[in-house]
């Protein structure tokens, strides 16, 4: 933290996170060791504290109210995956966690939506500062149209006053712990859309935790990619759970089984049912979660 | 169904052949016409003009002699006036598109102006430009009189010799051709920014948002760098129809013959449209070649700024996901 000052951020009515955002920490023992996608999802052993609360969380657009009273738990330094058909509000959830549905002028949300004791909801919360504590990763790989080592400086570039060799290393730290510095430690300066489809993708995940965020949110990132892709972003999935919480919306269920340790079930705006992966796959409690899960419909 | 009943009778297949051979042809002589009427203009207007094109010919005054005439303060006065023009009319139209492109209001209110100007603004840039020529008589050479009228300006900074002359009233110098012509292109030039931004995909500007970016640090380090070059292309062809007006020029700086370069911001000046209509109104016949030469370096600079303008496109126009 000495050679780097972090720009004051949080407003008077946020409260300071416990501890400051690991930016200069050692970086993650990734890439040490990877487990084989095909192997048996982790323990699903209970998180010691809760990163997300959510309580009567009720969304519009405009007069369609797209979630109706969510109740949701999301544990800290775990992988929360959220399936459920398409248009069960799911994405809507994900995108007010990191309130980027600021950009729709008639979303509207009311409830408790918490981080760390943060209130998302509030108007006094800066958005801002919450996007960079709850990174993004989009369906389709949107790496900027720039090099591969600007597109990972971005973010620290706006968020840190930062000396340029300490800015090498986050790079470098970043897309290790991305799994991808192997593949462009020789080609950093030529453009990210050079990059194959699961590179940008990697290269997107290397780009939202370069700025040390505690959450990732993750919006289908597989969707666009082939099952080798596919694969080795489940892996950095399984990777990534070590240092932060990790929402994934995911239309394959076999991707929830694979990579989370908690599984909620969205149907037509609710929650239906929330539980250890292992059990909401094995043996849910409610019976559409079963028809869905078994593929009876959806 | 036999495979020979369901092939078409030999006869209709070659009508349809000749049918799309005539389409054809017709193309190509629609073409060939078009491209004709081109060169018989660009080389009449060579064979006539090339008698007195010189290197002089840049750097003479108008003379009563032909063979002594030039383009100098026409061609000065052109760059004068072309670069206050892009001075002004890139900032504030490049600011205009940002503003209607990437600040979209959300209140219906608000949501209103913005439609309103919108379609203004594409209105505006159908205006023919003697329109934007007699607004900006009024606007910058007489200010609607309320600083005195041209022979006394009310506020004075300098004296008429000064490099840094400027006056209220501005009268009929360079500073009032630049602002109405950038008059002139600015409708031009927000629209070629506008398109140029809505070219940039929003997955882009949602990437940038999620890294939390202000909404100003997204328009600044994302979308308006991803839009230069379709900004500049833009901007290029705008300017390059600037140097080509005549009429707004014509009713700001009059026709008046002018045998120096520009020296200050209130200084007389004329472009080289008006030098050429000009020497195309003398009766002598060879002053029609004089005005052909005008046309000559007139259409060296437009074609140079359009391939700027194509190479510009070519070259920095980056695929952009």
């Amino acid at each position: 933290m000495t050679t780097m000052t972090q720009r004051p951020v949080s407003p008077a009515s946020t409260p300071p996170l416990a501890g400051p955002v690991q930016v200069t920490a050692a970086p993650p023992e990734v890439l040490t060791k990877r487990p084989a996608h095909t192997q048996a999802p982790r323990p699903a052993e209970p998180s010691a504290r809760t990163a997300i609360t959510v309580r009567a969380f009720n969304a519009w657009y405009g007069s369609f109210q797209a979630l109706h009273k969510v109740e949701l738990d999301v544990p800290h330094c775990r992988v929360t995956s959220l399936i459920g058909p398409s248009g069960c509000g799911k994405s809507t959830f994900l995108r007010w966690i990191n309130r980027m549905n600021d950009l729709i002028p008639i979303a509207r949300a009311d409830g408790t939506l918490d981080l760390h004791g943060i209130d998302l909801l509030s108007r006094n919360t800066d958005a801002v500062d919450l996007r960079r504590r709850v990174g993004m990763v989009f369906q389709k790989p949107n790496p900027f149209p720039k090099s591969i080592y600007d597109n990972v400086a971005f973010g620290p570039r706006l968020h840190f006053r930062i000396r340029r060799r300490d800015l090498e290393d986050l790079v470098e730290r970043s897309l290790r712990a991305a799994a991808l510095w192997d593949e462009v430690k020789d080609r950093l300066k030529s453009s990210a859309l050079g990059l194959s489809g699961g590179q940008q993708q990697r290269l997107c995940i290397a780009r939202a935790i370069a700025v040390g965020p505690e959450v990732v949110l993750m919006d289908e990132p597989c969707s666009a990619l082939d099952p080798k892709s596919t694969a080795r972003i489940e892996d950095l999935i399984r990777e990534l759970r070590k240092d932060y919480t990790i929402v994934i919306v995911t239309h394959n269920m076999q991707q929830a089984a694979r990579v989370s340790d908690l599984t909620s079930f969205f149907f037509e705006g609710r929650l239906i049912e929330t539980g250890a992966t292992a059990d909401i796959f094995t043996n849910p409690r409610n019976k559409q979660t079963e028809d869905y899960v078994t593929g009876r419909f959806g | 169904m036999s495979v020979a009943a369901m092939t078409f009778p030999r006869r209709l297949v070659t009508r349809r052949k000749l049918r799309d051979q005539l389409f054809v042809i017709a193309c190509m002589v629609i073409a060939a016409i078009s491209m004709a009427v081109l060169v018989v203009l660009l080389s009449s207007i060579v064979t006539q003009g090339l008698k007195y094109f010189r290197w002089d010919f840049l750097r003479e005054v108008p003379s009563r002699r032909p063979a002594k005439a030039g383009i100098g303060p026409a061609m000065w006065g052109t760059i004068w006036v072309c670069v206050i023009c892009a001075l002004t009319a890139l900032p504030l139209g490049v600011g205009t598109a940002v503003l209607l492109e990437e600040f979209k209001p959300k209140r219906s209110w608000a949501r209103r102006i913005h439609g309103f100007v919108q379609l203004n603004i594409s209105n505006l840039a159908g205006v023919p430009s003697i329109v934007y020529g007699i607004l900006g008589l009024t606007l910058f050479v007489q200010m609607w009189d309320l600083f005195g009228n041209l022979s006394e300006p009310t506020f004075t900074f300098g004296t008429r010799e000064d490099w840094y002359y400027v006056q209220l009233p501005f009268g009929r110098g360079t500073l009032a051709g630049g602002l109405t012509l950038m008059l002139v292109v600015l409708p031009i030039i927000i629209v070629a920014a506008q398109e140029a931004l809505r070219a940039v995909p929003n997955s882009l500007r949602e990437g940038a948002m999620a890294l939390g970016s202000t909404p100003w640090k997204v328009v600044a380090r994302m979308t308006l760098p991803a839009a230069v070059p379709g900004i500049m292309t833009g901007s290029i062809l705008a300017m390059s129809r600037a140097i080509g007006e005549a009429a707004p020029m014509l009713v700001i700086a009059g026709v008046v013959y002018i045998t120096f370069t520009p020296k200050h911001l209130m200084d007389e000046f004329t472009v080289m449209p008006l030098q050429i209509y000009n020497w195309a109104s003398l009766p002598q016949e060879e002053f029609h070649r004089v005005a052909a030469t005008g046309i000559i370096v007139l259409l060296i600079v437009l074609l140079t700024f359009n391939a700027l303008a194509v190479f510009i496109r070519q070259y920095f126009q980056k695929p952009l996901s």
